[in-house]
This record gives structure tokens, C-alpha cells and sequence, in this order.
């Protein structure tokens, strides 16, 4: 019987079916940082067990590690506990810990795939609902609470419920300017941020088959704002190739039998979804986000809706978003002042987004009074960025090039919106108080939209900005 | 590790507006910084609840009516956001035992069964009328019975949803798993086996 990913790779991990009908699912990848691991260790220490599988847990530090001073002991005693925490629980169960000095330190979506860890027909789960983004490489990667991280610990198993699988196609040919972010604002807009409950997203189709795998990994990264718990590629040549040779890859006779191996999770051709969409790329412009909610998102060329023209029962929190948004209702959304631009986060702080920024962004100049902050997704991101002199290119124009780490996406760390500050940002989620001030606000968009806001001062359209008229290849 | 079976929460009810109430607004990421989860319960939505000297904006849990709820009413996809456990444990900590909302977000509804939240889906005619009924009243008692997937208030009852397996695992005593989890080592150690990426 021909089967989806999703099915193949369950099955090969279902270890039985439990007693409240949920499956116990073997977690071959356990990822884990300093936010929401220390308190299963201490559950773990409560209920007197020890870590069953210690090799396969990896750990990194990324939500609180400043970005500026990175000198230990940090400035915030808490900040500083946490990873004094971290650093503690791995050395005394075993877990591999990718710490500060280590050089491979960076945001835990960034580094598994970075290190090799991350491969196609496995199960990944991290305390962190980001933990999707590992899907772009045809794995099973969900994102766990901490009791749960706990049961990881304690067994590399957990509870889990089968979802169900819904493919979106995306077909035909992006738009210059128009980048794998926005293929995912587009997607989450119209299916809503609840629309993808009880789902994984299998993405198909040219549109994907195209991208980069760092592309890849912007769209299943935030198929969680969708509702989604999981999202996934299949693994094709070009996954196969981004694993060679990275440091947790296999290698030899190995390596061949691997990717034997990996390539048989593809979903079969004739395969059953449970549902199936069709998006046509288009019809897909640089989007952008004008609510307090991803799904709240329109294209660059559109007005911030109003409540009136909504319907009636998303009429409150239309109210709600425009309100604590301050914009103008009816009006353009290009324009409107920005205070702050962030290029980093899980979504978009790879290499090949610094990139793409940087190859418009020279020759400009950061708006006057527009604090712009670049912030490396790891230390190896980092590190190649300096090689190729892409920190001097984003230097110049007036950005502030940071060490890696999570930073302003949710703002754990000291980089934080100040009052009612408007941030152009290239992260994941534009909630209420998301960027680090209660009542800071948050337009998500692509690094080169952040770079073209940078520019203007303003909400822009990067293609007008930066005159940008082919389709540039990543 | 006998748990307890939990098969119906009685207590008052508080409704917090809103629909989309995002782990953000539950617990802002700032009081996340901490490697126990004692003491959240003061942070439960904290930016919304209070000014930035410290404090109190109008917010129905700074409402002394009522102040000894333990049952917490909202709109669609409470709890969406980041899979963050500080969110329900915050909720559980503050004194919630129950949730009745319109839906809940995925991550959100597993961590607080794990804590042996039970998490109510209403209708939003019914939610209102519970709200109507605390608002009229605060005292009025509220009763989730979970394994009748009841909701009581007053003298008026409504039928309600929590998921199967859910519902399986609160009623038996089996909303933690870690046990029924460690009951089967050898075939964890089978499975583990079969997988290439898995040995050392
Ligand atoms: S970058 Fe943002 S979304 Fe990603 S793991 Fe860090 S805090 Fe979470």
C-alpha cells in the first residue's frame, strides 16, 4: 500500500499503542535548550531516573544568550543561571552540549541541521514549537512541552496522537522579490492560523522542489503559526547533498546506504492525503503582516483592512490587532514609519538570507533614526558571513552585526523593542508584546523587506527599493 | 505511580476575553527566565493584567468577584503560539484546574492534559451563557464532568467536547505517562535497533 512520509516514517518509530489510544513513539533526535529543559531534568532528578539515551540528545544555549557582550558571567544573573543550568544537567547525563565556546553554538533549529544531525526519515522533537523547521528535510520534527521533554529523557519515547496529512502544492514560478517567507505569510493568510490543526503539512510541488534547503527550512519552520504541528519536504538530491559531509553525517559505505535508506521515506506518487491544496506562486507578492497574528498578513501592495469591510465574526479581533497595531485602517501599508529592523531568528538568520540582504543592501544607508540589528542564526552562520564580508556589507549600511543567537524574536535576552516601537522583522511571530516591550509591535516579513524598510525608514516595497526585476536564484 | 482520576472539576469560573490568546499573553517570554516552574502563577498574563509600574489594569482576574475562580473560560485557539509548558503551568499554578474554551491550540491542549488540566470545547452560544450566568452571579458553581462531557452551572447544563484520548487518559489516572511510557524498555531497545541513526 503506497504511503505518505508522514506514515512511513510513524510507522517505523511506533513502538506499541498505548492505553488512552495515543501511539508511543520512539524520538530517534532529542534537541533541547536552556528554556524549557531544566525543569524536566529536575523531574527526571524528582522521579529518581536517568537519561536512557544520552547520545541522542543535543543541546545548545540561544534564547537568552545576549548578542552584544557574550562574556561570562552574564550582566542577568537569571540569563546567567540558566545556562550555568544547562551546562550542568549535560555534563552529568552525557548530553552532547553545543555551549558558547564550543563555536558551534546558535539557535537549536539552525544548528541541527548545521551539525548533520538533523536527517530525512527520522523523529526530532525539541521543547520549542519551532522544532517543524527540521522537517524540511523529509523528517518528523515536532515541538514538545517540558513534561514531555521529561518522558524523552527518561525514554526516547513519547505520547503521541497520529495526525493526519494535508499536501499544499505550490506551483509555477515566484515573482522577483518574492521569497520562501512570503510563499509561507501566503499560505498561513489564507488557511488560517488554526487551519493546519491536527495536521502535518506535506509541501509539494515546483515551488518547493526549487528552493534551497535553508528556503525549505523558512517554510516548515512556521508551519506551526499555521496550526500545524509538523510540516515536511520530501528528501530529494538536494538534501542529500546539503548533508555531505557535515560533521554528524554519515560517511563511507555508510553514507551511500544512508541515502539509499532516506531516499525510501519519500512519499509514495500515489499516495492518499487527507486533504490537499493548490496555491499558484504566481499569485504570491512580498507579504507582509499588519495584525498581531501571522495569519493577519497582506501583500505589500494591499491596505490594512478594516473592521467594517470584515466579517462579522472576525470583526473583534480585527478591532483588537488595528488597535494595538496603531495603523491607519484602510490605508497602504507601505509607509508606515518603522522604529526597529531585526534580520535573524530560526525563520530567516541562515546564511543564504544574510545574503540575499546583504547583495541589496550595499550601497545604502540605514535610515536615520532606525536601529538595525543583523543577528547570525549560529556561530558557524557567523563565522562564514565574516569570511565573506557580509558583516562589513550590513556594517557600512549602518546595521548592528550581533552574535548568534535568538535575540529579538521574543526578546529573552536584552534586545528588546522599547514603548510602542514598530519592528520590521524577519522572525516568526508578531503576538502581543512578542519583541520584548508589552506593547512594542511587529511587522514580520523577509530579510529583504526588513533590508528595504531599513533603507526607507519605513514599511517598503523591497522590489521598488532595491529595483529589483529578475528572479534571483538563492 | 497511581494518579488521580480525574473525572470532574467543580469550582467558579472567570472569562478572559478574546479569541487567539497566544502562549505570549498567557506568560510573557520575560518570566520564562527560571529553571523551576514555582512562582509562574504570579506572571499569568502578566502584561495584560498590569501596568508597567506594577499596577492593576481592568482585567476580570484583577475582578475581586472573582478571585476565587479555578475555572478559566475563553474564546477559539486559546493557547496558541509556542509550545512553551510555562503557559498551563502558570494557568495551573494561579489555581486553574479546568479550561473551557471554544478551541484550543495542539501543543497547548497536550501540555495541560499532561498536568491533568482538563480542556472543555464549548460551543460560543453555551460559553456565553456560562459567562452571562458567572457574570450575574460569580459565586454559582461550575462543574466539568469530564467523563460525561457535561458542563454544569447554576441549574443549567451544556454538553461539551474533550477530546477521546484525552478524556481516556484524565478518567483513568493515566494523564501522565511516564509510567505506562517505561513499562516496555526491550521493545523501545527493539525498535531503537532497527534504526541506522540510532546507534552510538
Ligand atoms: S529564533 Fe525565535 S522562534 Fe526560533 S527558537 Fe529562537 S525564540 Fe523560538
Amino acid at each position: 500500500m503506497s504511503k505518505s512520509l508522514f506514515e512511513k516514517v510513524w510507522d517505523a518509530h511506533a513502538v506499541k499503542t498505548l492505553s488512552n489510544g495515543q501511539t508511543q513513539l520512539l524520538i530517534g533526535t532529542h534537541l533541547i535548550h536552556e528554556v524549557t529543559s531544566p525543569q524536566a531534568f529536575g523531574m527526571l532528578r524528582d522521579l529518581n531516573l536517568k537519561v536512557a539515551y544520552p547520545h541522542r540528545t543535543f543541546a545548545t544555549v540561544d534564547h537568552i544568550v545576549p548578542t552584544d557582550q557574550r562574556q561570562e558571567p552574564f550582566a542577568d544573573p537569571l540569563a546567567d543561571a540558566m545556562i550555568r543550568e544547562l551546562r550542568t544537567n549535560c555534563e552529568e547525563t552525557g548530553v552532547t552540549f553545543f555551549d558558547l565556546p564550543s563555536g558551534k553554538q546558535g539557535i537549536v533549529h539552525v544548528v541541527g541541521p548545521e551539525q548533520g544531525i538533523t536527517q530525512p526519515g527520522t523523529t526530532i522533537a525539541c521543547g520549542d514549537s519551532h522544532t517543524s523547521t527540521h522537517g524540511a528535510f523529509g523528517a518528523i520534527a515536532l515541538g514538545i512541552g517540558t513534561t514531555q521533554i521529561r518522558d524523552l529523557l527518561a525514554t526516547q519515547t513519547m505520547a503521541l496522537a497520529k495526525l493526519k496529512v494535508r499536501k499544499i502544492n505550490v506551483t509555477g514560478k515566484l515573482g522577483p522579490g518574492v521569497y520562501a517567507k512570503d510563499v509561507i505569510l501566503h499560505i498561513i493568510r489564507q488557511l488560517g492560523v488554526k487551519g493546519g490543526t491536527g495536521f502535518a503539512y506535506e509541501y509539494a510541488g515546483e515551488v518547493f522542489d526549487g528552493f534551497s534547503m535553508e528556503e525549505r527550512m523558512t517554510v516548515c519552520n512556521m508551519s506551526i503559526e499555521g496550526g500545524a504541528r509538523v510540516g515536511y519536504i520530501n528528501p530529494d538530491e538536494k538534501t542529500f547533498e546539503y548533508l555531505k559531509g557535515r560533521p554528524y553525517s554519515p560517511t563511507g559505505d555508510a553514507w551511500d546506504a544512508a541515502v539509499e535508506n532516506w531516499k525510501s521515506f519519500a512519499s509514495d506518487p500515489d499516495c492518499e492525503f487527507d486533504d490537499v491544496v493548490d496555491f499558484d506562486a504566481s499569485t504570491i507578492a512580498p507579504t507582509v503582516t499588519w495584525g498581531i497574528n501571522p495569519e493577519q498578513a497582506i501583500s505589500i501592495v494591499e491596505k490594512v483592512p478594516t473592521v467594517e469591510a470584515a466579517a462579522e465574526k472576525d470583526q473583534p479581533l480585527i478591532a483588537e490587532a488595528l488597535e494595538y497595531m496603531k495603523l491607519p485602517a484602510g490605508a497602504p501599508i507601505k509607509g508606515v514609519k518603522v522604529d526597529v529592523c531585526f534580520i535573524g531568528s530560526c525563520t530567516n538568520g541562515r546564511l543564504s538570507d544574510f545574503e540575499e540582504a546583504a547583495k541589496y543592501l550595499k550601497g545604502h544607508k540605514v535610515a536615520d533614526g532606525v536601529k538595525a540589528i543583523a543577528v547570525p542564526g549560529s556561530q558557524i552562520v557567523d563565522l562564514i558571513c565574516r569570511e565573506k564580508g557580509l558583516h562589513t556589507v550590513f556594517e557600512e549600511a549602518g546595521f548592528e552585526w550581533r552574535g548568534a543567537g535568538c535575540s529579538m524574536c521574543l526578546a529573552m535576552n536584552p534586545d528588546k523593542l522599547i514603548g510602542d516601537q514598530l519592528s520590521a522583522s524577519s522572525s516568526n511571530r508578531n503576538f502581543k508584546g512578542r519583541q520584548g516591550s508589552p506593547t512594542g509591535r511587529t511587522v514580520l516579513m523577509s530579510p529583504v523587506m526588513v533590508a528595504a524598510a531599513a533603507v526607507k525608514g519605513e514599511i517598503a516595497d523591497a522590489r521598488e527599493v532595491f529595483d529589483v526585476k529578475e528572479l534571483v536564484e538563492a | 505511580m497511581a494518579l488521580e482520576k480525574i473525572t470532574e472539576i467543580k469550582g467558579r469560573g472567570v472569562y478572559v476575553a478574546g479569541n487567539e490568546i497566544d502562549t505570549d499573553r498567557i506568560i510573557p517570554a520575560r518570566f520564562m527566565k527560571c529553571v523551576t516552574f514555582d512562582g509562574l502563577g504570579e506572571y499569568l498574563f502578566y502584561d495584560v493584567r498590569k501596568n508597567e509600574d506594577g499596577s492593576d489594569k481592568q482585567h476580570s482576574l484583577n475582578d475581586e468577584r472573582f478571585d476565587k475562580a479555578s475555572i478559566l473560560l475563553s474564546g477559539e485557539n486559546f493557547g496558541c503560539g509556542s509550545s512553551r509548558e510555562h503557559a498551563p503551568q502558570a494557568l495551573y499554578r494561579y489555581g486553574f484546574r479546568g479550561l473551557i474554551a471554544e478551541s484550543y491550540a495542539e501543543i497547548f491542549f497536550g501540555n495541560c492534559t499532561t498536568l491533568g488540566i482538563p480542556c472543555f470545547c464549548a460551543t460560543k452560544e453555551d460559553i456565553k451563557a456560562i459567562v452571562a450566568a458567572i457574570e450575574a452571579d460569580p459565586s454559582i458553581e461550575v462543574t466539568l464532568d469530564v467523563a460525561n462531557e457535561r458542563i454544569s452551572f447554576g441549574d443549567q447544563s451544556v454538553t461539551a467536547v474533550v477530546r477521546d484520548s484525552a478524556r481516556m487518559a484524565l478518567c483513568e489516572g493515566k494523564w501522565d505517562m511516564i509510567g505506562e511510557l517505561r513499562e516496555v524498555e526491550s521493545r523501545i531497545a527493539e525498535v531503537a535497533g532497527a534504526l541506522r541513526y540510532m546507534a552510538k
